[in-house]
């Protein structure tokens, strides 16, 4: 593995204490803001995490939700390593949905072991072909990702807006949402799974796409760290210059890493429409997007990371939405903040604590050096 | 010279400098005594902690213990300010100027006195023109300072330490960007400053130098002081040996060249950088089996460029280049493709183009060549295949520490470069180009490169040697190239080069080419 | 799906919450992405809850949806946790409360803007283009150039309603009036954008507009606060909006979805909730125009009196408004 962070910290310093560190003092301050309202910060603390973690059904919407920040997640890595900041993982997402969704709509008869790879490739090939374009006006006209992205979240919306509110939509209703996937096209869900296997679960929207999150992030590591594919995008993210020097046109990394990346955020319609919502719906990603880019950022866009990066969000939705139900005075802003806070500290502030870290590291080795030496 | 006045305090004076980063110690209890008026060398190969040592000097970084004297009282320096206010100035390899301004603003940058600017540029002005008076640093006050070749740059650093109060000067490197006729300029302009009573410290690699000015030499090795002498006392062969803690070789063995087919045929080349200025010029050349052909040049002069094109790194805008391997043809335009034609390169700037820093060593070691089937096990990279082939390139090579997992960051500079020339030279290339392959190089490992390049000749390569140290040129070549202002405007057999004759050459005087062997073939 | 054996789970916790707290009536209500600080729509459903605990004492527990799957899950843990009536507000929910009315057939629903067929679910819906109508009538009473504006929130059926009646309001008065209609956007958040609310406002001020309507939510808070600044009309939506700039609302299109949820309330109290389709238009006072002190000044008595013979043909059914379709 070379996920290669400032090499002045022990690894387990660097992976494990700082973002526990970062992820505390960004719940003490969120302490003190549900201090300043009024409520107890312990209880609202135990609220999230027993909401998030406390029970089946907290544990099943926690991981449902973390399934869809690992696929945008993952989305928004694999363009980093490339050099590329995808901002568009949300409409991505949103238009690969629409090819998972079509599946949905028109194949829903077929059995469900047909569907699923229907369901598959036509997400990733819709969400690639929403990167696609992006990509390609950078790798030949210079424009830049982070502009343009943008711009196609803003077009995806749009389209998806028209295509549900006038060609898709169920006729004779307000709601603008298709109709119903037929029950092949619906995602076994865990409680189904488990069940199956004699374990009890709580009937929640967690769901196969699950699994297939934690395949694809262990496929997204063979990729990066194992293949000369791999080997190329890394190359030409960290030192372009090299990748010329080398062979590896950036033009080419940089079409074929979007593509990648579009494909798998345009897999969240598999946990978003097949597992939980099972018709196309206005503004299904609901940001899990962006979240994808505070979680590759946290999981410092390797998928070991990213898995924990999502659970933590998943929990943080989770928690949060339980929180604000049960403590109304924190109502669904507040959530918003705490959740701000965390990206925060986990992200944008990351340094601040690792400069004290350095610090006390650097003394106690060179307390270790002196001991040497004086023997 | 002023001979150093024995009752006087020195004018710098370090006593059990310690420094340490992490693990890494870079001074090592430093004690060091410069007396005013005198050019004072310090040499040492890269990671000795001249750098360091000098950052500390300067107020940049604290020493963890051990104590500055400046003129004889203690100083301790929280910044680069403080420094300066103790006397001290510094001129850095990489100038700190802003382009797009005038000398004179440069030099009133960050001390203009009051809000208003107009005084303070009145006042400087008089007080430049007594400096540039006493110690002949005439510079154009009102030119932009993109416009001064880089001689007169250096000189603006030189007066803005001076304007600032400076009685210690630091120069870092600083003949790593000149001509030989500016090196003169500048020693010349040193030993005056020291006549009047100003300290010189001259930071370098280069022994000539240490040779040609100073009055006494602190060589430095891993951290520590190792000797410290009068010049006239001390030979290049002595320091080169204290530097490295061994014997070196400083000159090149090496056989006459028996050159066979041409190889590599460059014809009417025109290659134009970003914004369509041409870099170089019609460009005509070859380059036959078994010899080194140098390039020598000023930075700047399209060498690079001719590079980058020959790499297939850069597309021409006109001309041909054919790699006789392919029977004559033109060559494929892409870097992949020039390499399976058998033609490898070691690039000019080792950091920015050669290596991908946070990578291992063994990943670094198949740049450019990672599709290479031998390194691939169907879709995925062959880790032991990687793995064997770097620790043999590793041992081959004398790459320390021999560790193909270390991030090639964590290796120095001339171990880094040993990689790329294992790398490039392994791939058993008909035709390697090679730029600036002993740039920030420790001497051990330039003596160990080139030879490499030698044995390469010898085995019946063809080698294209780009370099801005002339004594590399002369010392590899079979034929020297010239270049100035992107044309070769001469070649010159190692045997009539001087560094005098080359010297105008690089600046462009074409007459010296007329005294040559011969004119460059296509011309 | 396996939501039998859930199911019957649930039940039993069910039945033994609802002995624990067989005395206390407990309401819930949950809203839309909007919020409940919407100064509309679901703004008056809180205020209609408000007053029903004002009234009555009784505490009721609500919630703010952030994303789709939370309105499933919010439902669900109302349900298990005793409420007796839901009440969601907004026709996204739709298919929420659809899944989980089957799984508790002893909790009461009521959705509104939306129709969902169950035994325990009553859909509330607004008949918002009679009061559109009317409102489009006050608009082309009152402009002087002839051109008026609409302004919409997001591009969806429900706005195109708001539109359409608008427009059939106008041209009942003056057949050949010009009505430029704005959608604020396609996301969302086209329901929160009061800065482009006011662009879009200004925009069809300079091409002649001067009475504009919006049904766009906390955007049209800037569609309102356009018209004053130009001295020019604009007309209020869902709840009265004519205080925010007395002088310059010229009325709102009041959708009395604080009655709707008063009554669903009080009456799941009494026991006189039924479930079932209820549709509210004028004639049941589920929309009107507004007329208070606020706008008594620019809504003149000839107009009110053009209005309010109109609002009798229409609940007397000389006046048919069509409704829009969705294909």
């Amino acid at each position: 593995m070379s996920a290669v962070p400032s090499m002045k910290l022990p690894r387990w310093v660097e992976l494990g204490m700082l973002p526990v560190i970062n992820l505390a003092a960004a719940l003490v301050v969120s302490g003190l803001v549900v201090r300043w309202i009024g409520e107890s910060p312990w209880a609202a603390l135990k609220l999230m995490t027993d909401g998030a973690f406390g029970s089946q059904e907290a544990i099943g919407y926690t991981l449902y939700y973390a399934t869809n920040f690992i696929f945008t997640g993952l989305a928004v890595a694999v363009a980093y390593h490339a050099g590329l900041f995808n901002i568009g993982a949300e409409g991505q997402a949103y238009i690969g949905g629409l090819g998972t969704g079509l599946v949905g709509l028109w194949l829903g008869h077929w059995p469900f072991w047909a569907v699923l790879p229907a369901a598959v490739a036509a997400g990733a090939v819709f969400g690639a072909a929403w990167a696609f374009i992006p990509a390609w006006l950078q790798a030949r006209r210079g424009s830049h990702i982070v502009i343009t992205t943008i711009m196609f979240n803003f077009i995806a919306s749009a389209l998806m807006t028209y295509l549900v509110v006038n060609v898709l939509i169920k006729p004779g209703q307000q709601s603008p949402e298709t109709r119903e996937f037929a029950a092949g096209a619906s995602m076994p869900g865990m409680h189904a799974m488990l069940g199956k296997i004699g374990v009890p679960f709580t009937a929640t929207p967690l769901n196969l796409a699950f699994f297939l999150a934690l395949g694809l992030a262990a496929l997204v590591w063979v990729f990066l760290w194992r293949t000369r594919w791999g080997y190329a995008v890394r190359v030409a993210g960290l030192n372009p210059a090299a990748a010329v020097y080398a062979g590896i046109s950036p033009a080419r990394v940089t079409v074929g890493a979007m593509l990648l990346s579009g494909a798998l955020a345009g897999l969240l319609g598999l946990n978003e429409l097949m597992g939980s919502q099972h018709r196309i719906l206005l503004d299904f990603p609901g940001g899990a997007g962006f979240v994808g880019i505070a979680v590759a950022l946290m999981g410092r866009n390797h998928p070991l990371g990213i898995l924990a990066a999502a659970v933590l969000f998943g929990a943080l939705a989770q928690g949060g939405s339980q929180l604000s139900f049960d403590m109304p005075r924190v109502n669904r802003d507040m959530v918003v903040v705490i959740q701000g806070l965390v990206i925060l500290f986990c992200g944008a502030l990351e340094n601040v604590f690792r400069k004290p870290l350095e610090a006390v590291f650097n003394f106690g080795s060179r307390l270790a050096a002196r001991g040497k030496t004086d023997r | 010279m002023n001979l150093p006045d024995s009752a006087a305090p020195p004018a710098l004076e370090l006593r059990g400098i310690d420094k340490r980063f992490g693990t890494v110690h870079a001074n090592r209890g430093v004690s060091l005594s410069i007396a005013r008026g005198t050019i004072h060398g310090l040499i040492g190969e890269n990671g000795a902690g001249k750098s360091t040592l000098m950052n500390i000097v300067y107020g940049f970084q604290p020493a963890d213990s051990g104590e500055i004297r400046v003129q004889g009282i203690p100083r301790v320096f929280g910044s680069p300010q403080d420094a300066i206010a103790a006397g001290i100035g510094m001129v850095h390899q990489h100038f700190m100027l802003v382009e797009n301004f005038t000398v004179l603003e440069n030099i009133v940058l960050g001390v203009e006195g009051r809000r208003l600017i107009a005084p303070g540029l009145a006042r400087a002005r008089s007080a430049l023109a007594a400096l540039a008076r006493d110690y002949g640093l005439e510079v154009p006050l009102d030119a932009l300072v993109s416009t001064l070749p880089v001689g007169l740059q250096q000189r603006v650093e030189i007066l803005k330490a001076l304007y600032r109060g400076a009685e210690i000067l630091i120069l870092d490197e600083p003949t790593a960007v000149l001509v030989p006729q500016e090196v003169e300029q500048l020693f010349r302009m040193l030993g005056r400053l020291a006549g009047q009573g100003k300290t010189v410290i001259l930071v370098t690699h280069k022994l000539k130098e240490i040779m040609a000015v100073t009055s006494r030499v602190t060589v430095m090795r891993q951290g520590a002081v190792v000797a410290e002498v009068a010049t006239r006392e001390t030979t290049p062969r002595d320091l080169a040996e204290k530097m490295v803690g061994r014997a070196v070789l400083l000159r090149v063995e090496k056989t006459p060249a028996t050159a066979g087919a041409e190889l590599l045929a460059v014809r009417d080349l025109e290659v134009v950088d970003a914004f369509g200025v041409a870099r170089v010029k019609g460009v005509s050349f070859s380059l036959h089996a078994g010899e080194i052909v140098g390039v020598a040049g000023v930075a700047g002069n399209g060498q690079s460029e001719l590079l980058e094109a020959l790499a297939g790194i850069r597309v021409p805008r006109r001309g041909e280049i054919r790699v006789a391997a392919a029977g004559g043809s033109p060559a494929g335009s892409d870097p992949r493709a020039r390499r399976r034609l058998g033609l490898a390169h070691v690039p000019e700037d080792r950091l920015r183009m050669g290596v991908v820093a946070a990578f291992s060593a063994e990943h670094n070691a198949i740049l450019g060549y990672h599709t290479l089937p031998e390194y691939n096990r169907g879709v995925l990279l062959d880790g032991d295949a990687v793995r064997g082939a770097c620790e043999r390139k590793m041992a081959g090579y004398d790459v320390r520490p021999a560790n193909p997992r270390l991030p090639v960051s964590a290796f120095s500079g001339g171990n880094q470069q040993k990689l790329v020339m294992a790398r490039e030279i392994e791939s058993d290339p008909r035709v390697l180009l090679v730029g600036q392959p002993t740039r920030g190089v420790d001497i051990g490992a330039i003596e160990f490169i080139h030879r490499q390049l030698v044995g390469l000749r010898d085995a019946g390569k063809a080698v294209l040697l780009v370099s801005v140290e002339l004594d590399e040129i002369i010392g590899l070549s079979d034929r020297i190239l010239v270049m100035a202002g992107g044309e070769i405007i001469g070649e010159l057999s190692p045997q009539e080069a001087t560094e005098e004759k080359l010297g105008l050459m690089m600046a462009g005087v074409r007459e010296m080419a007329e005294g040559g062997s011969r004119n460059p073939e296509g011309r | 799906m396996n939501f039998r054996h859930l199911g019957r789970t649930w039940l039993i916790m069910l039945a033994a919450t609802a002995a624990t707290f067989a005395k206390e009536f407990q309401p819930a209500i949950v809203y839309d992405f909007g919020g409940k600080f919407d100064r509309s729509f679901n703004q008056s459903a809180s205020e209609g809850a408000a007053k029903f605990s004002k009234e009555t004492g009784i505490a009721f527990r609500e919630f703010e949806i952030t994303n789709a799957a939370q309105r499933e899950q919010i439902m669900a843990q109302l349900a298990k946790r005793g409420s007796d009536i839901i009440v969601a507000i907004g026709f996204t929910q739709a298919s929420a409360v659809e899944k989980v009315a089957k799984q508790f057939p002893a909790v009461k629903f009521t959705v509104v803007d939306a129709v969902v067929d169950l035994p325990n679910v009553q859909s509330i819906n607004f008949r918002e283009q009679e009061s559109s109508y009317l409102c489009g009538m006050a608009a082309a009473l009152a402009t002087r150039t002839g051109k008026i504006g609409f302004v919409g929130g997001m591009d969806i059926p429900l706005i195109r309603k708001f539109a359409l009646g608008y427009v059939e309001g106008a041209r009942h008065v003056k057949p050949g009036i010009e009505v430029i209609q704005n959608m604020t956007g396609t996301t969302p958040a086209a329901w929160a954008d009061s800065t482009r609310g006011a662009e879009l406002a200004k925009s069809q001020f300079g091409r002649g507009v001067d009475v504009v309507f919006h049904a766009a939510g906390a955007t049209g808070l800037g569609v309102m606060q356009a018209a004053t600044d130009a001295g020019l009309l604009s007309i209020g939506c869902d709840s009265n909006q004519d205080y925010l700039h007395p002088g310059s609302v010229l009325t709102s299109a009041l959708k009395r979805v604080d009655v709707a949820v008063y009554k669903a309330f009080q009456n799941a109290r009494n026991g006189t909730w039924k479930a079932g389709r209820l549709e509210l238009g004028l004639a049941e006072d589920g929309v009107d125009y507004s007329y208070d002190e606020f706008n008594r000044r620019i809504l003149t008595p000839a107009m009110k009196q053009r209005l309010d013979e109109a609002k009798a043909e229409i609940v007397g059914g000389k006046i048919k408004v069509s409704e829009y379709q969705a294909e």
